[in-house]
């Protein structure tokens, strides 16, 4: 069997790893699990494009950067489309989850994200149809970089960009206030408004986060595979995966179990076949679940 | 006549989602547990009624022609063990665990449904399937008609089960753990076993639903099994009212005839060619609906009675009979 697949794996991992940061972070702090996160993705997937688009009309044909596949255009578009993933999250919040959280009804919250994800992907599905589409329709070189393995300089960008993200969040969470505050909040949330910590803040900080993630996922899967109203939620059931596998809570656990899912679906595409690739996830689901519910780096729930 | 036949038509099928909505109701509203990979078990059912129905088909396993009524029974018994299966796995720990897990179920029938050709004829499904009254298939009327009865028989008894269930000792347990586990459990009720039980009936009563279904098209595909399906049940069993198996049949019946009112409304609208975007709107309205209802009126038309405050402790309850268990 080829190397070629570790590669792919991290590749899909990082897709993976970066959209089940929100998974985790929304389940730890907001205790419910979002079924509309993969929808988070699309959407800013499709604000993204169409930044893109736009700064192509106004501007011309802008020349891609180095050997990569785009321009400067494509990177002032996902940073709009990272707030606009972000304010959407927000958004979503305010309408629906504050509402229903304030109930005090945990699962009513997840049923309104299972609605909200059919409306979010339909209404994409209006706009654009579900044809799918691309960043760019250039078809890239892949560099032999030994032990028969390719790439192409867009995978080694984004490689780096998914690193420099988790890092980024990673020391977020761990060496400002407000990470701490997120933390104490995931960990026990009637102690820490005891102590203080302002609760709405928190929740706006896990909705940014989250959804700015989703969106860099989502423009990620745009890149390399294709654009399409149904992308993110194709990956909802390996972001779950991930985040459990990683343990509830824990960023480095998420973009970890990530990278395992990633690798053992390209590993599964190899041995037997693309089309049991979704299994993949399922499978080291309930393996985990049987094993260890709590995940590699989780911690039990107080 | 015309209209009558569509009529019965249209009330089978309505009736046959009332089906999937009892199950669900038994689940969700009696016991508290959420299943959003329903139309995995709707699946299950109808491919292994298919299989044991069908007349033996070369390309693929089976097709072992027994009876409709034994199609049925081992539709039951392997929705319910898929269904008892994945609590098993999941009940002891956060209700949010077997959230994701069903619906990893309905991925992996989706799958199964779509690639292993040998047993379900991959994409292009399985036909033939025999229909009770076939031999009326002449006189669409009387075969409708005869269909409703048949379909209208089979709700009405799991109706009247559910509702004897429900008032049962049995249902009263569940009742208990979804108000007050710790309550439940102190009175020496083994919380997650009924859970068990309750999630395999939900689950054979759906894949019964399935294999009705399937009876009544005569012809099964993977692409009746999407995840909108599970989406409309949920509409059905929030518009009716999660509790009360009245509310779920009438909620049924209601979203369905706005669901397929809705659908002739934008084939005569829309130009063919906006078709697909029109129902993407449908689709999109409906899912607005049902964040309306649990923001407005959560408990539906028929709801039961206001669940207390405690229920939002039992995440918390749940986590500490997990680590205490294990």
């Amino acid at each position: 069997m080829s190397l070629q697949f570790v590669v792919d794996g991290l590749l899909t991992g990082s897709m993976i790893g970066l959209g089940a940061i929100g998974v985790t972070l929304t389940y730890s702090i907001l205790r419910f699990s979002n079924f509309a996160h993969g929808d988070f993705m699309a959407w800013g997937t499709y604000a993204t494009l169409a930044v893109v688009s736009a700064i192509g009309a106004m501007v011309g044909k802008v020349a891609p950067i180095g050997p990569l596949s785009f321009g400067w255009p494509l990177i002032v578009a996902l940073i709009v489309g990272m707030a606009f993933t972000a304010l959407l999250a927000l958004l979503l919040d305010k309408v629906l989850f504050a509402r229903l959280r304030s109930q005090g009804q945990a699962i009513i919250v997840v049923m309104a994200s299972f609605g909200a994800s059919m409306a979010l992907r339909s209404l994409l599905e209006f706009t654009f149809t579900s044809r799918p589409t691309y960043f760019s329709r250039a078809i890239q070189i892949a560099m032999p970089v030994g032990f028969g393995i390719r790439i192409t300089p867009d995978q080694i960008a984004l490689l780096l960009l998914t690193a420099v993200l988790v890092l980024g969040v990673h020391l977020l969470m761990t060496r400002t206030q407000t990470g701490r505050s997120m933390q104490a909040l995931s960990q026990n949330a009637a102690l820490a408004r005891i102590v203080g910590i302002d609760v709405a803040s928190v929740v706006r900080v896990t909705w940014v986060i989250g959804g700015a993630l989703a969106c860099v996922a989502g423009v990620m899967i745009g890149i390399l595979v294709q654009i399409r109203p149904f992308m993110g939620f194709d990956m909802l059931l390996p972001m779950f995966a991930a985040a459990i596998l990683g343990g509830i809570g824990s960023i480095p656990g998420a973009v970890l179990g990530g990278l395992i899912i990633g690798l053992a679906e390209a590993g599964a595409v190899q041995l037997i076949g693309a089309e049991w690739r979704a299994a993949v996830s399922f499978i080291i689901l309930m393996a985990v679940l049987f094993v260890r519910p709590i995940g590699l780096f989780g911690v039990r729930e107080r | 006549m015309d209209l009558l036949g569509y009529g019965a038509f249209f009330l089978t099928t309505a009736l046959i989602f009332s089906l999937v909505t009892l199950g669900l109701n038994l689940q969700w509203g009696l016991t508290g547990l959420f299943n959003v990979g329903l139309a995995g078990f709707v699946a299950i059912g109808a491919y292994t009624s298919a299989l044991l129905t069908t007349p033996d088909d070369a390309a693929r396993l089976g097709g072992f022609g027994l009876p409709i009524l034994v199609g049925w029974l081992g539709a039951m018994v392997v929705g319910g063990i898929a269904a008892a299966l994945t609590g098993m796995a999941t009940l002891r720990l956060r209700s949010d665990y077997l959230a994701i897990t069903t619906f990893g179920v309905a991925v992996v029938v989706q799958l199964v449904a779509l690639n292993a050709q040998k047993l379900t004829g991959g994409p292009f499904g399985i036909g033939f399937i025999p229909r009770p009254f076939g031999s009326l298939a002449e006189t669409p009327l009387l075969f409708n008609l005869s269909n409703l009865a048949v379909v209208s028989v089979v709700t009405l008894i799991a109706y009247l089960a559910l509702e004897h269930l429900s008032r049962s000792p049995w249902g009263r347990v569940l009742k208990a753990l979804r108000e007050d586990e710790r309550a439940a459990i102190s009175l020496g009720k083994s919380a997650r076993f009924y859970r068990v039980q309750a999630f395999a009936v939900g689950g054979a009563i759906m894949a019964l639903a399935g294999a009705l279904q399937a009876h009544f098209t005569g012809f099964i595909a993977p692409d009746n099994y999407l995840p909108i399906l599970t989406f409309q049940v949920w509409v059905m069993l929030i518009v009716g009212g999660s509790g009360s198996n009245l509310g779920a049949v009438i909620g049924s019946i209601l979203v369905w005839a706005i669901w397929a009112g809705s659908g002739t409304l934008t084939s005569i609208l829309f130009p063919p060619e906006q078709q697909a975007r029109a129902a993407a709107l449908q689709i999109a309205a409906i899912g607005v609906m049902l964040c309306v209802i649990l923001l407005i009126r959560p408990n539906g038309l028929f709801g039961d009675r206001p669940r207390r405050s405690r229920f939002s402790k039992r995440a918390k309850i749940a986590a500490g009979e997990s680590s205490s268990g294990s």
